[in-house]
């Protein structure tokens, strides 16, 4: 079994075989030794974790055949130019856009906020100028969820990423934007956003994952969000991958004290989609929002997975997903609101939401609590409903024709999380991409 | 001059019969009242016409200036001239008003046309102002949350910036406070006069004093057994249903 074409041949790594590490470790040998001895780490990892399996619980409904690691490379390098790249139409504070996992452009942000200390700048200019940040909360908080090995696949292969870091009281009224795109055939992108909120500090990051051109793109993301006491972090991920995408993206957020963090994932693209998001309460008064909202199409899978840790007492979390189904699409949502036996007065909602517009459409749900604690509020619903014959009566009534009618109810079912995004140019522009994947350009 | 005609109609709900063979033609600018006792059929009739798909229409006709609407999807209906005001308005959570009218008027244009965004707006202020709704209410969601006489308020907005060419309000007079049934009789007067054909359903003597009807209907177990002016009106309040029952019903 040691003949280095049956390791090609290797289904648990694909195309991602030690020569492609090497060449890639090599691509970032300027980097702190510890970052690279972790990659090394990660590295063996995934060589050693298995694929997903049948019987796995974490996997439970999705469809594990789709999961195939064959087929992609680390991309060449690409030029702004060739990535049709779409403004989104928002003012900004600052903007990175990645490319196939190298920086290709940026808006870098005022002098003003950089005299404040605020920094937006590469992981890799962090890791070289603030180590000691970095590596404090760089992938700190290993994945639960069962993404494990893609977990470490990331880590071995990340080259590059947005990091955000805003010290004690700042605040920053304008989005912070980061553009990750996957460009050319087989492309394998492995996007990352750091984000470290300090106490009292403000602020919205926007990670756009993005495809030029159709290709199968195989995209390996991870975003974490540090709330220290205090702070207000809104985080905002809109992916919108081509359709031929397979694609792992896992979020971690830790709220310390009286942190409040919103974060909202639009899921549009990719062939298949996972989804992992896991929340830590750490100190009272820390509060999670978390928001998600799919448009499944064709026969697209969306498999979302989420954890709400409560650590601590009187912390608080509310999660609302809301899928729309249409075409043979299908979604999966797992969740798990978990109570450590002293986080008593945790107040924790879950709720996923699925609007069936199409009969062939399949949407599974997995709601679940875990509770150690005995003085707790927490509740867990899941609907599935179809559009609603009377509302959709009432619009046809003034003249709305039927498709314009459901699409307006559809957009009135989105609306719910939407609106819990107080910066209004961002609700718009996220509305924009919805519109776009309804009535896609001809 | 325009004229809807409801030719001898007979709706079902499943396989109860509700409406049992009733006609009664309207023409521009004629008032008609519907009244009747509660479940006799005045919703059935207004929302089939309006095409409900609830409702099956096994026999008759409803005509829009000749031709029969039956064929037609309810926006169809609606596009060609025909407006209902319902008695429960919808609660649609997360469409705000102004994008639902905004659909509903851009529905009305032709191929290619593009909504004057600025005008449409202008319009909607004014007829807002008219009807005194605020004008925070263009951003709310369409009757979420709204009280009664909002809702029906809401009701008269989107008759007035659709402009149709017959109304058929469905009790819209209750749950409206004194002011504003004067404010909606106004309205509905101020479109009258511009030809709106109006089909009324109401309990109630006081609208009529607002809204002078041509011709006034009494209903029962879904037909029509009296026709008469405004004063068939007073005189049923004055007699009460008993009335009809005893000397309207033929034994
Ligand atoms: N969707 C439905 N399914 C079953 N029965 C229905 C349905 N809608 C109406 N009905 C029945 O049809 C009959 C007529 O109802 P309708 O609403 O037309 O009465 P109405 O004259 O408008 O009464 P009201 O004065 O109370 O508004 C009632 O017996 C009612 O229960
Ligand atoms: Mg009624």
């Amino acid at each position: 079994m040691s003949a280095p074409s049956l390791t090609l041949a290797d289904p648990a790594i694909g195309s991602f075989t030690p020569e492609l590490f090497a060449a890639h470790l090599a691509s970032v040998s300027h980097l702190p030794a510890w970052w690279l001895d972790r990659k090394r780490e990660a590295w063996a990892r995934f060589l050693a974790l298995p694929l997903p399996k049948r019987t796995d619980e974490s996997w439970r409904f999705a469809t594990l055949t789709g999961l195939k690691l064959d087929g992609y490379t680390l991309p060449p390098a690409v030029t702004p130019a060739g990535l049709g790249h779409a403004p989104i139409g928002i003012a900004k504070a600052g903007k990175l856009v990645f490319a196939n996992n190298r920086l290709v452009a940026q808006e870098p942000i005022s002098a003003e906020l950089t005299k404040q200390g605020v920094i937006f700048e590469t992981l890799q200019h962090a890791l070289l100028k603030h180590g000691d940040l970095v590596k404090a909360h760089l992938l700190a908080q290993p994945p639960k969820q069962g993404s494990e090995k893609f977990s470490a696949l990331h880590t071995a292969l990340l080259a590059d990423g947005a990091f955000v870091y805003l010290p004690k009281g700042v605040e920053i009224a304008l989005p912070l934007a980061v553009f990750h795109y996957a460009a050319g055939a087989g492309a394998a992108v492995f996007p990352h956003t750091l984000v470290i909120a300090e106490p009292g500090t403000k602020a919205t990051v926007v990670d756009f994952f993005r495809s030029a051109g159709d290709g199968a793109h195989f995209a390996c993301g991870r975003n974490d969000l540090y709330a220290s006491h205090g702070a207000a972090l809104t985080y905002v991920a809109a992916q919108n991958w081509s359709r031929a995408t397979l694609s792992f993206q896992s979020n971690s957020t830790v709220a310390r004290r009286d942190a409040r963090v919103l974060a909202l994932n639009l899921h549009l693209g990719g062939r298949q989609s996972r989804h992992e998001s896991h929340s830590q309460l750490q100190a009272p008064g820390a509060h999670s929002e978390m928001l998600a909202l799919t448009v499944a199409h064709g026969t697209q899978e969306f498999d979302q997975r989420t954890l709400q840790i409560h650590q601590a007492p009187h912390t608080s979390s509310n999660l609302l997903y809301k899928n729309a189904l249409l075409g043979s699409a299908k979604t999966i949502f797992s969740g798990l609101i978990v109570v450590d036996p002293d986080a008593q007065k945790t107040d924790a909602y879950q709720s996923n939401r699925n609007l069936m517009l199409s009969d062939d459409a399949e949407a599974n749900s997995l709601p679940g609590l875990e509770i150690q604690a005995n003085d707790v509020r927490c509740t867990h619903g899941a609907t599935s409903s179809r559009i609603d014959a009377e509302q959709e009566f009432y619009l046809q009534a003034r003249g709305i024709p039927k498709a314009d009618a459901d699409e307006l109810l559809t957009f009135g079912f989105f609306e719910e999380v939407l609106s819990k995004l107080d910066h209004a140019p961002l609700h718009d522009a996220l509305i924009g991409l919805i519109k776009i994947k309804f009535n896609p350009p001809v | 001059m325009s004229q809807l005609e409801i030719k001898d109609l007979h709706v079902s709900i499943g396989e109860k019969q509700i409406v049992k063979g009733l006609s009664l033609t309207v023409r521009s600018g004629e008032v008609h009242a519907i009244m009747g006792p509660n479940g006799t059929g005045k919703s059935t009739l207004a929302k089939a016409v309006a095409g409900h798909p609830s409702y099956t229409i096994t026999s008759g006709d409803v005509l829009l200036d000749g031709k029969s609407v039956l064929p037609m999807q309810p926006d169809e209906r609606a596009r060609a001239g025909l407006f209902l005001a319902f008695q429960y308005p919808s609660e649609i959570p997360g469409v705000s008003i102004a994008n639902f009218l905004r659909a509903a008027v851009q529905a009305r244009l032709g191929e290619g046309e593009e909504l004057d965004a600025t005008g449409y707006y202008k319009r909607l202020y004014s007829k807002m102002d008219l009807l005194q709704i605020d004008r925070k209410f263009t951003s709310r969601a369409i009757n979420d949350g709204f009280s009664g006489g909002e809702k029906k308020r809401c009701e008269i907005l989107q008759m007035a910036m659709l402009e149709p060419k017959f109304a058929l309000m469905d009790e819209t007079d209750s749950g409206l406070d004194i002011d504003a049934l004067r404010i909606v009789a106004d309205g509905v007067n101020a479109l009258r006069s511009t030809n709106l054909g109006v089909l009324m359903i109401t309990h109630y003597q006081r609208l009529l004093g607002y809204i002078v009807p041509d011709h006034v209907h009494v209903m029962w177990d879904g037909r029509i057994v009296k026709s008469g002016d405004k004063s068939l009106a007073l005189e049923l309040e004055a007699k009460g249903y008993d009335w009809v029952k005893n000397e309207l019903i033929p034994a």
